[in-house]
């Protein structure tokens, strides 16, 4: 009798014990797990940090106004913010319309099947190819057989159809977001399908949609390889005047100072000033598209 | 008759929807004819054996070489040696968000993976080139800072985000009915994660990783501006190599127009676009297949 009581008590301190080390795992694994994601978080504020602290002394506003000047150690980058804003923005001109409408053909009419597979595995992988192979596709095919020249045409073309899967992923979640008893609704009503489409679900999903076309913006106005060959150049004196102009842009004028300038102690500041603006321009776009996505998403829950 | 017609406009704009749908895939095969075409012809100069496996890449020489193998094994280097970084930061981080990480902090926390996925890849190569590659020369006395190693670190900060995103994805998918049985049942929740959670999601995250190095392999700027731009085949951490974006990247601009040294180019970016290619339908073929084990659990 006694020797049992005891053995009891040794199996259940035994128990006890192994419990003990396992939650003492846990806590371990745990705290890696925290530290992996502390780590990305440092990463993401390092570079901030070192952007900022060097990029900030040269942010003023004869830099964001002025185009450089003495063989680009001094002067402003405002030719770059126009061209990258000129580029995006007619990246987004044609992701935009092909991007809702593919998005809509999918989420509203196409049918499970090895069709529907087909194209979504086309999606998938040009979002997957290379930022640079865009940029060989757009110098053959927009700049050569096109004729399009090295222009602020063929670079938005490129950066368009780069940016395609971004606008139709993003508008496919806001069709998805779009409760199904909106459609039944309208439906009900006697409504065709175009109909309800362009009166019901649209309109309901267009704020997050817009969203999805801030986020391309950003995804666009980032990109470096995609124009390294169809649109940017280091200098031009004037501001594009056609779509078959050259431009300048921020994110080429980065790399352009960082390996082509002979004097980095001179342009140091202007490196790190250029990549201020971009990041907070890109940055700052995908914050807003965040947040304003969690908050509709909210609302939607409501 | 006012039924009919618009049952005419309704199918006519359900046509419409289906060709513009098409413009994606559309535009990867006009991408993969364009490659082929402008690439191709450097097998009239050299053997695609030559090419692929020749170990010299010299193609602005008088007697010029188009080997590409030290091209394509500095692609491998740095793609390999940042999925050894990025594939474990990547899935912790999925593992914390989605199963440790109380509701508020998963969104704070979310946002940082976002931006750091945003954040223009330039701007990082400016990094590397200007903050971490001077870093490693001081410490580990290295002659030169921008090396395969600082490629890969770069990258893989570039590839994390893809890979935590997805994998959290997987994680989120996995039913909750599992979690409580294995909890039930006096497991703690890091065996649940391990032994539960994480097999039931694995060919999600295996798709999470295959399209995190598809990003590395792909990614120009930071191996352009990083990776110190010599077509060796690299022998230490601190070699520095050249890939194959790298190359194309910064050779395009003085090889005269549909030259041999032009269309060799364009035939490294068939390379790379097969590759990547491959990535992606391993992905596909991974993501249906943990789709169906969903809907079929």
């Amino acid at each position: 009798m006694g020797d049992n009581t005891v053995m009891k008590q040794q199996q259940t301190s035994q128990i006890a014990k192994r419990l003990k080390r396992r939650q003492m795992l846990q806590g371990l694994f745990f705290n890696l797990f925290r530290l992996a994601t502390l780590i990305n978080a440092a990463a993401l504020l390092i570079v901030g940090y070192f952007v900022i602290s060097r990029g900030a002394g040269s942010i003023s506003w004869d830099f964001l106004t002025q185009p450089p000047s003495d063989s680009m150690t001094k002067g402003g980058i405002m030719p770059c913010i126009i061209g990258t804003f000129y580029l995006a923005a007619g990246a987004l001109l044609f992701a935009m319309p092909i991007g809702v409408a593919t998005a809509v053909y999918l989420h509203e009419y196409a049918r499970r099947g090895r069709f529907l597979r087909m194209i979504r595995f086309g999606i998938n992988s040009l979002a997957g190819v290379p930022s640079i192979v865009f940029g060989l596709f757009g110098l053959a095919f927009f700049c050569t057989v096109l004729n399009f020249g090295v222009s602020l045409l063929a670079g938005a073309l490129t950066l368009g159809v780069m940016t395609l899967p971004v606008i139709i992923g993003a508008t496919e979640e806001a069709l998805k977001a779009v409760p199904d008893t909106y459609r039944e609704a309208s439906l009900g009503l006697g409504a065709t399908k175009w109909q309800t489409i362009y009166r019901v679900v649209i309109p309901a999903a267009i704020p997050e949609i817009l969203t999805g076309a801030i986020l391309g913006l950003g995804r666009a106005a980032g990109e470096t390889a995609p124009i390294l060959f169809t649109a940017a150049v280091f200098f031009t004196p004037v501001l594009p005047t056609s779509l078959f102009d050259e431009v300048m842009a921020l994110p080429y004028h980065i790399y352009a100072l960082a390996t082509e300038g002979r004097n980095i102690a001179v342009t140091g500041p202007l490196q790190y000033g250029t990549a201020l603006v971009l990041i907070v321009l890109v940055c700052g776009m995908n914050l807003f598209a965040i947040i304003i996505r969690a908050r509709l998403r909210r609302k939607l829950q409501e | 008759m006012k039924i009919s017609r618009r049952q005419a406009t309704d199918r006519s704009v359900q046509i419409f929807f289906l060709v513009v749908a098409l413009v994606s895939i559309t535009s990867l095969l006009l991408i993969g004819l364009f490659l082929f075409a402008e690439g191709l012809p450097v097998l009239k100069f050299t053997s695609l054996k030559d090419f692929l496996f020749g170990s010299l890449w010299y193609p602005t020489d008088d007697d010029p070489l188009f080997g590409i193998l030290p091209l394509i094994a500095g692609s491998a280097c740095v793609t390999l040696l940042s999925s050894i970084i990025s594939v474990p930061l990547g899935i912790m981080t999925a593992i914390y968000i989605a199963e440790i990480a109380g509701k508020r902090t998963a969104e704070i926390v979310k946002p940082f993976v976002e931006i750091l996925a945003s954040l223009p890849s330039v701007v990082i190569g400016l990094f590397g080139l200007m903050v971490f590659g001077p870093f490693l020369q001081k410490v580990f006395n290295v002659p030169v800072g921008i090396n395969l190693f600082n490629a890969s670190l770069m990258l893989a900060f570039m590839a994390v985000p893809t890979i935590c995103s997805i994998s959290e994805d997987a994680i989120h998918s996995v039913p909750k009915s599992l979690r409580e049985a294995s909890l039930a049942l006096g497991a703690t929740k890091l065996e649940t994660i391990f032994k539960i959670v994480l097999p039931a999601a694995a060919s999600g995250i295996a798709t999470a990783v295959i399209l995190g190095m598809s990003r590395a392999i792909g990614e120009t700027m930071v191996v352009l501006m990083v990776a110190g731009g010599a077509a060796i085949v690299p022998h230490s951490l601190f070699d520095p190599v050249r890939p194959m974006p790298a190359s194309i990247a910064s050779e395009m601009a003085e090889a005269p127009f549909r030259s041999t040294h032009y269309h060799a180019l364009f035939a490294i970016g068939i390379v790379l676009f097969v590759f990547t290619l491959l990535f992606n339908l391993t992905a596909d073929v991974l993501a249906n297949r943990f789709q169906k084990k969903q809907l079929g659990g």
